[in-house]
């Protein structure tokens, strides 16, 4: 009686614990079916590189090159924004704040990572855009800038907290060998803590990323919206992802924009699949550097 | 360069990298508190919106959010939980755990948008739940499910082994000594995680976009198949729709301020909660 009872609960902990992969196996399916059929209706080429994206125009134009560049380059500027920003905190929390400092700064790093996207994406629009419109005499401040500036802010607690989570993984003997060699401590600093968590950084840099790629709110209030070639940080772009999310409503189920819109999904879901793997990989790599094991 | 002098310089850069971000932190925070405090009143929170989204209140907004939250929290919540207690309690170490945990990672990476689309292709069109309560929830429920995978494996794996080995040695069973004494003491943990989401479910826009949101709708929902407002996509909805920019953005600024505050309490409720918990473990110990 006892073991049957057993033996049911084990079996149905087990059905439930594939349900993460059922849904991954799920989304990945969804985004190919709805979105492969595109690659027919417009093919593969004039798709990825067409230069033009009119999809409600007579005839309409299914070509995603800009939307793919201006991911591209709004993921960039992120990257400007939130590597130094994000390290460089983690640097100070992890290696020069006295106790009580950090005691304060992790809370609030923690609390930064908390806030929505949409209030990032709110004050982008209202405060940010019409801020840098004025100081930098744009036409418009809705801008590949003003997009980069807010998803770099948006990213900078990922990135803080999984390299600060690397660099509490560094030994102590580390910084006591390097103290002895007669080192200060901005020289163990650089020669020593930030090589080792190096691996460790990176992966909070490819997760920042990829959570850059990946947003949509954020970009889709204050980028502009304008799906051209991208030509300069100044100027209004439309990334992948605030494409989806600006048309889907309008489209028809079934028809070439509907699916054109769901192969944007999944080429979205490629390249954060890609960026997950590659940081898996770097992280197991560390952890077996610093013999942390698995 | 003298040595010391590159280090004072070097402090003094990572101190100025700290401070840029909070100092983003503090003016966003400073902004919406400002701007929004104007908006709110007992009647913004208990009313529905009047005469075009320019006068009234945001309630089947607040309403809407409670319970799209509340909806994938009961689906993500048991399954989640699940799914932690096989990984932690059960599963045989290596290959599927592996496979499990690689599909939790990359399903976490997913971005949101590509959520709802899923949302949308599945539960929308493909079940039938049309664009409701359900389909959001249930959209929500499985972008939030990695994280309270990861947080409620953390805190079981926290659970000294001694425990698990002390009840087995009782005579109680596997399931007795998870249900009696693994979940009890992992419980805060499991806690801790659940509140963290329920902050990340409230505020999350694009899941809800096509699968639950709506810009107005006459009262409040009456069923889970119906069209909700909820408060992030109102906000998008206030900046973007509508013939009155100006009193819609007071509006949306009212908005902002109660999402912040609220998603900005759970966070907070949760950091204390582990703050807690880490200090009483560290006595016991």
């Amino acid at each position: 009686m006892y073991q049957k009872k057993e033996k049911i609960i084990r079996w149905l902990f087990t059905i439930l614990a594939f349900s993460s992969l059922l849904f991954l196996v799920g989304i990945t399916l969804t985004l190919f079916s709805s979105g492969l059929p595109v690659f027919q209706e417009v093919g593969l080429f004039d798709f990825i590189l067409g230069k033009d994206w009119y999809p409600t125009y007579d005839p309409p134009d299914y070509g995603i090159l800009p939307l793919i560049l201006a991911s591209f380059m709004v993921t960039i500027g992120a990257v400007l924004v939130c590597v130094p920003l994000g390290v460089g905190s983690a640097l100070f929390v992890n290696e020069l704040a006295t106790h009580r400092q950090r005691v304060i700064l992790k809370p609030i790093i923690e609390i930064l990572a908390g806030v929505p996207s949409i209030v990032y994406g709110f004050f982008g629009m209202v405060i940010v855009a019409p801020y840098l419109q004025r100081i930098l005499n744009i036409p418009v401040g809705q801008t590949a800038f003003t997009g980069s500036l807010m998803l770099g802010i948006m990213a900078t607690p990922t990135v803080c907290s999984i390299s600060e989570d690397a660099l509490s993984f560094v030994p102590n003997s580390f910084r006591e060998a390097s103290m002895a060699l007669g080192g200060n401590r901005w020289q163990t600093l650089t020669k020593v803590i930030i090589p080792a968590a190096g691996s460790g950084i990176s992966t909070g840099i490819i997760l920042g990323m990829s959570r850059a790629v990946g947003e949509t709110m954020t970009v889709l209030m204050v980028t502009g919206g304008a799906a051209v070639i991208p030509t300069s940080f100044f100027k209004p772009v439309r990334p992948m992802t605030s494409t989806i999310a600006a048309e889907m409503g309008k489209t028809v189920v079934g028809s070439t924009h509907y699916h054109s819109l769901f192969a944007i999904g999944l080429i979205l879901f490629l390249i954060t699949l890609l960026f997950n793997i590659i940081a898996e990989i770097i992280s197991r790599r560390f952890r077996l550097k610093l013999g942390l094991g698995r | 360069m003298d040595k010391k002098i590159k280090e004072k310089l070097g402090f003094l850069l990572l101190f100025a990298c700290i401070l840029t971000t909070i100092f983003f932190l503090g003016i966003i925070i400073y902004f919406i508190f400002v701007r929004g405090i104007g908006a709110l009143s007992w009647e913004f929170i208990t009313q529905v919106p009047r005469e075009a989204m320019t006068a009234g209140g945001i309630a089947p907004a607040i309403v809407g959010t409670f319970y799209l939250t509340l909806g994938a929290m009961v689906f993500s919540i048991p399954l989640g939980l699940a799914c932690a207690i096989y990984l932690s309690e059960y599963s045989p170490q290596g290959f599927i755990v592996n496979i499990i945990r690689i599909s939790i990672n990359n399903l976490a990476g997913v971005p949101s948008v590509v959520f709802g689309l899923f949302g949308l292709a599945i539960f929308v069109k493909f079940f039938g739940f049309g664009v409701s309560i359900l389909s959001g929830s249930l959209t929500l429920g499985i972008m939030v499910l990695p994280s309270i995978i990861s947080a409620a494996q953390e805190a079981l794996m926290a659970v000294p082994q001694s425990y698990r080995e002390a009840s087995l040695a009782l005579g109680a069973t596997l399931w007795e000594t998870i249900r009696k004494v693994v979940l009890p003491s992992a419980l805060p943990g499991i806690l801790t995680g659940v509140i963290l989401s329920i902050g990340r479910v409230a505020g999350e826009t694009a899941p809800i976009l096509f699968t639950a949101a709506t810009f107005y709708t006459r009262g409040y929902p009456d069923s889970v198949f119906s069209e909700v407002m909820a408060l992030p996509y109102h906000i998008y909805a206030l900046m973007t729709e509508g013939v009155h920019p100006e009193e819609q953005t007071r509006i949306a600024y009212g908005c902002a301020l109660i999402l912040l505050i609220l998603v900005l309490s759970m966070s907070t409720l949760a950091i204390i909660l582990r703050q807690r918990q880490r200090s009483r473990s560290y006595y016991g110990s």
